[in-house]
């Protein structure tokens, strides 16, 4: 069995999730019928939806459910756009911080390449923390003109969290958006408590399974729908709804916030132990974005001289996952543009790998992880300098 | 041993790896994107640095059961294949990209890389056989005299060939496709790649022109009498008969050949079919894909100067650095810049690069 330090991408789904998942996908029913076993699902879509809201700090009429993380930012994006260009033709402007995930970068290009949008990036600090005082600047200079404003809850490759109550301050009545997909289930995250708009979170972070996440949107809202058809979700997003992913990232949902501060407590200690245990082998690795707020379990390190690569490989030849920033369409490695917007150069942000620990990584696999790693960056340094 | 595989997406090297795997070696394939913009490369069955190739390479991989990951060789084949194409055409010579990329990305930067990581060797589909011989492990012809690439690979010196395995040599085409599909491997049908890699439409004279813009010059005949004009003498290759749209006919209506390219004075001379022929042969930067031939003795072997021409009997000497060869019959039509490879039988001793012929 493989060593895993890659739960930011995936978590194993939670017992009570297979549980749940196993027991629902046997039983009949759409849940838009009308009939009894429409009536029967619909009442466990309900009830998840509640349950999930409870936990989120919102209401559960404000669950919009999706099939991915992605969607959710989609519909937030494109979504608050058309509606707010529509009341205003001059409200183009995104703000958006400049190293969101690519599931809100993307659709803010596209928006830019296609329906005339223009965008602000505000600036990280090096610890990767957004500015908030150029926040200020951008949005007192130009707040006629903005569209939305989205920045993330945490961020997904060094696992800081970011300060969206004063953002929300900050934007006042423009809509505010968050991708906290990251921090669901892991950290404190009240929607509304926050104040946010919209926000985005994803069952399969949480231990529940792949394929289902929500847009949770302030009810009286309604914006523009990307998918047309049955009218389901306040009819924002139409679609089948999926009822075993969503009664199981419910039940998944309620283990994880269950446990949450025991499990917070105990991934940070085994972070710390894997920064410790490996600062020990290779005293020059540089740890990105080591400040708190933060999710528990995201260790960001820059190995100096090395190509992530090359570390990757090696690592998963001797069993363990980890990952690399992110990869272009034909699976190229590049530079993470997280690290990069948080001034880090590109080539120690080519140099640098992320781990991503859960409760169920155990302080063996951090010392088999320590003791492999001064060959694999040896190697690593060796095949970077001939490369 | 622990070998990396070098996949192209193509059925060859799919069929490759999946034989390295069988025969105990530990194996990671390797997908080499040589352009930082895929797109701008060929696109389909037809190339071989596409999105479509590299991920057919992954799912190949996925069938084979081994590790899959993509290495970024753009800059290394900017710099050292396309860059060089681009100045051999500009100085009048006729390169084959298929050898530098051997050079100098999959058994150069690749090899280099691999050793670095741990791993021992290479392994690519080419037609081509290392075997022990007398003379310690040697490279020979393929048994598949349609596939065989030998050529292409003589710019290997031995310290690369240690580190390449080309499980393929002893194999004819058609049963590596029926490998490949008792395997399940998709990509069992896939057309060969043909011509150059890098020029998307195939359309090498536009590509050139495109890069090294045009410039109108005089096409001559040997005496220098002016018959016609070109858009650029880069676009031309000795012995070429076609598309030279001469406004004086020759004396009989012989039909001429480019004899010459002049790139200093952008002039092209031709001539009658005679005047190309070739007997003796001048190759530098000699590489010694086994031992190294005696200095100054003559041996009888065979000279091959194109990846798909014939093996032309002769004699050859060398001082080490240079290859002189002496041709048995003459050859028509031969451009400096083109590889010079010799072989003993089916063995390939050695290549050179052709920088003058007579």
């Amino acid at each position: 069995m493989g060593i895993y330090f890659d739960h930011a991408a995936t978590t194993p789904m939670s017992q009570p999730a297979i549980a749940a998942l196993n027991e629902q996908i046997s039983q009949l029913g759409n849940a838009s019928s009308l009939h009894t076993q429409g009536r029967s699902v619909r009442k466990r879509v309900e009830e998840a939806r509640e349950n999930l809201a409870r936990i989120a700090g919102s209401g559960p009429s404000e669950f919009i459910f999706t099939g991915s993380g992605t969607e959710a930012n989609n519909l937030a994006i494109k979504g608050f756009y058309w509606k707010r260009i529509r009341e205003n033709s001059e409200r183009n402007l995104i703000i958006i911080s400049a190293f969101e995930h690519h599931a809100v970068l993307d659709p803010v290009e596209w928006l830019e390449s296609h329906e005339g949008a223009h965008v602000i990036q505000v600036p990280v600090s090096s610890v990767g923390v957004i500015d908030l005082e150029a926040l200020k600047e951008i949005v007192e200079s130009n707040r006629s003109r903005i569209a939305l404003i989205a920045i993330m809850h945490s961020n997904n490759e060094v696992g800081t969290i970011q300060p969206i109550r004063e953002v929300v301050d900050i934007a006042g009545d423009i809509p505010v958006h968050t991708d906290a997909v990251q921090s669901f289930g892991k950290v404190d995250f009240n929607f509304d408590e926050l104040g946010v708009t919209s926000a985005t979170i994803s069952g399969h972070k949480v231990g529940g399974p792949l394929g289902v996440a929500a847009l949770i949107l302030q009810r009286g809202i309604d914006i523009t729908p990307i998918l047309h058809g049955g009218g389901q979700e306040r009819d924002i997003r139409s679609g089948t709804l999926n009822a075993p992913a969503i009664v199981s990232f419910s039940a998944a949902a309620s283990a994880a916030d269950h446990d949450r501060d025991v499990s917070y407590r105990e991934v940070r200690e085994l972070r710390a132990y894997l920064i410790e245990s490996l600062r020990n082998r290779i005293p020059d690795i540089q740890v990105n974005g080591d400040v708190l707020p933060a999710l528990p379990g995201i260790a960001n390190i820059t190995f100096p001289g090395t190509e992530s690569d090359g570390l990757l490989l090696l690592l998963d030849a001797e069993g363990i996952a980890s990952s690399t920033g992110s990869a272009c369409s034909a699976g190229v490695p590049q530079a993470s543009h997280v690290l990069l917007a948080m001034g880090i150069s590109e080539r120690d942000a080519r140099s640098s790998l992320r781990f991503s620990l859960s409760r169920s990584n155990t302080r063996e696999e951090i010392d088999h992880l320590a003791s492999v790693i001064e060959t694999v960056v040896d190697r690593a340094r060796a095949a970077h300098l001939r490369h | 041993m622990k070998v990396i595989a070098a996949m192209s997406g193509g059925v060859d090297s799919a069929v490759a790896a999946a034989r390295a795997v069988e025969a105990g070696h530990e194996v990671v394939g390797v997908h080499l994107a040589l352009s930082s913009n895929p797109q701008k490369y060929r696109s389909g069955a037809r190339g071989c640095c596409t999105i479509e190739d590299s991920h057919d390479a992954r799912r190949a991989a996925d069938v084979i059961g081994i590790p899959f990951y993509i290495w970024d060789m753009a800059e290394e084949f900017h710099d050292g294949v396309v860059e060089n194409f681009l100045s051999e055409y500009a100085a009048g010579r006729t390169p084959n990209p298929c050898l530098r990329c051997n050079e100098k990305i999959k058994f150069a930067a690749v090899l280099d890389r691999a050793r670095a990581l741990g791993f021992d060797a290479v392994v690519t589909g080419h037609y081509a056989q290392m075997r022990e011989t007398e003379l310690g492990r040697t490279m020979h012809r393929a048994e598949d005299p349609l596939k065989d690439q030998s050529y292409v690979l003589a710019v290997l010196n031995k310290d690369q060939l240690d580190g390449a395995v080309f499980p393929l040599g002893d194999t004819h085409k058609e049963e590596v496709r029926k490998e490949a599909k008792r395997r399940g491997l998709y990509v069992a049908n896939k057309p060969d790649s043909h011509d150059i890699c890098f020029v998307p439409s195939g359309n090498n004279a536009g590509w050139l022109h495109d890069r090294l813009g045009t410039e109108t010059g005089p096409i001559v005949d040997e005496d220098g009498v002016k018959l016609g004009e070109h858009q650029g003498a880069y676009t031309y290759t000795i012995g070429q008969r076609r598309g030279l749209n001469l406004t004086v006919p020759a004396e009989g209506g012989a039909p001429r050949y480019v004899l010459k390219i002049e790139p200093k004075s952008n002039t092209v001379v031709v001539g009658s079919h005679e005047a190309l022929a070739v007997s003796a042969i001048e190759g530098e930067k000699a590489i010694w894909c086994g031992p190294i031939p005696t200095t100054a003795t003559e041996f009888r072997g065979f000279a091959q100067v194109r990846a798909h021409g014939s093996p032309l009997a002769c004699t050859y000497s060398t001082d080490g650095n240079s290859i002189s060869v002496t041709l048995n019959e003459p050859l028509f039509g031969l451009a400096t810049g083109q590889g010079l490879v010799i072989y003993d039988g089916d063995r390939v001793v050695g290549s050179a690069t052709i920088n003058a012929t007579a």
